[in-house]
């Protein structure tokens, strides 16, 4: 089980939860992954498509950074 | 779990800004866990052309012609204020710049999400076109039967 990281921070709708995606294709099960994105489009649609596709969304925290939040995914 | 929701597009256009709409959709709706085929015609095999730039592709003399013309994903024109394809560069540059994915990387996006692309048998003959002129990521060949037993039960779109 390894933890990834991915900053879709600088990205738009749909590279954000595109990225996301293809992100956690590579990962085996149990790997987590931590999203860094922007509160909004990012913030909603990230989280929900994931719980829609059976990904574990372990936590969603703001980060020290104004409207930078962290989503954890587990595979 | 619940039966895969779909969407098909039927890529016509040949345009940089329609192509983008077309795999913008197409990468989002397969994010999301959607199965998204796309059936590319006329212009819109332009996309899915193994020759990125202008290239004598096609068989016969007429289609080399169109070949020449038409070009391939990186020659392809806005479908408004192109100045002679100068507009598609300074779009590019300003998605660039914006950190709006530009055509390219949707592309690339839509290989490794694995969208089905396929390509339409008549505007293929029109054209001159084979299966190897495509890029290997081209499914299959299709007619308009294969196409709507392919989209049945899901979501089309024409662009």
């Amino acid at each position: 089980m390894a933890t990834y990281n991915l900053d879709v921070t600088k990205d738009h709708c749909p590279m954000t939860f595109v990225k996301t995606k293809i992100e956690l294709n590579k990962l085996q099960k149990g790997d987590v992954l931590q999203v860094k994105l922007l509160e909004g489009e990012p913030l909603e649609n990230v989280p929900r498509s994931a719980r829609e596709q059976g990904f574990n969304v372990l936590s969603v925290t703001a980060t020290e950074q104004n409207g930078v939040h962290l989503v954890t995914i587990e595979k | 779990m619940a039966e895969q929701k779909k969407l098909s597009i039927i890529a016509f256009s040949g345009d940089f800004d329609k192509l983008t709409a077309v795999f913008t959709l197409g990468t989002g709706a397969a994010a999301v866990g959607y199965e998204v085929n796309i059936f590319f015609t006329f212009w819109g095999l332009d996309a899915i052309k193994k020759k990125l730039g202008r290239s004598p592709v096609g068989k016969g003399f007429l289609p080399k012609v169109f070949g020449i013309f038409m070009g391939g994903l990186k020659s392809v024109p806005v479908s408004r204020l192109n100045f002679a394809g100068i507009s598609p560069k300074i779009f590019r540059y300003l998605m660039r710049k914006n950190n709006v994915a530009p055509l390219e990387e949707l592309v690339e996006a839509a290989k490794q999400l694995g969208i089905n692309f396929y390509a339409c048998e008549m505007a293929m003959h029109v054209l001159g076109l084979e299966k190897s002129d495509f890029i290997p990521e081209v499914k299959d060949v299709l007619g308009v039967t294969s196409f709507l037993k392919l989209s049945e039960g899901g979501q089309t779109l024409f662009i």
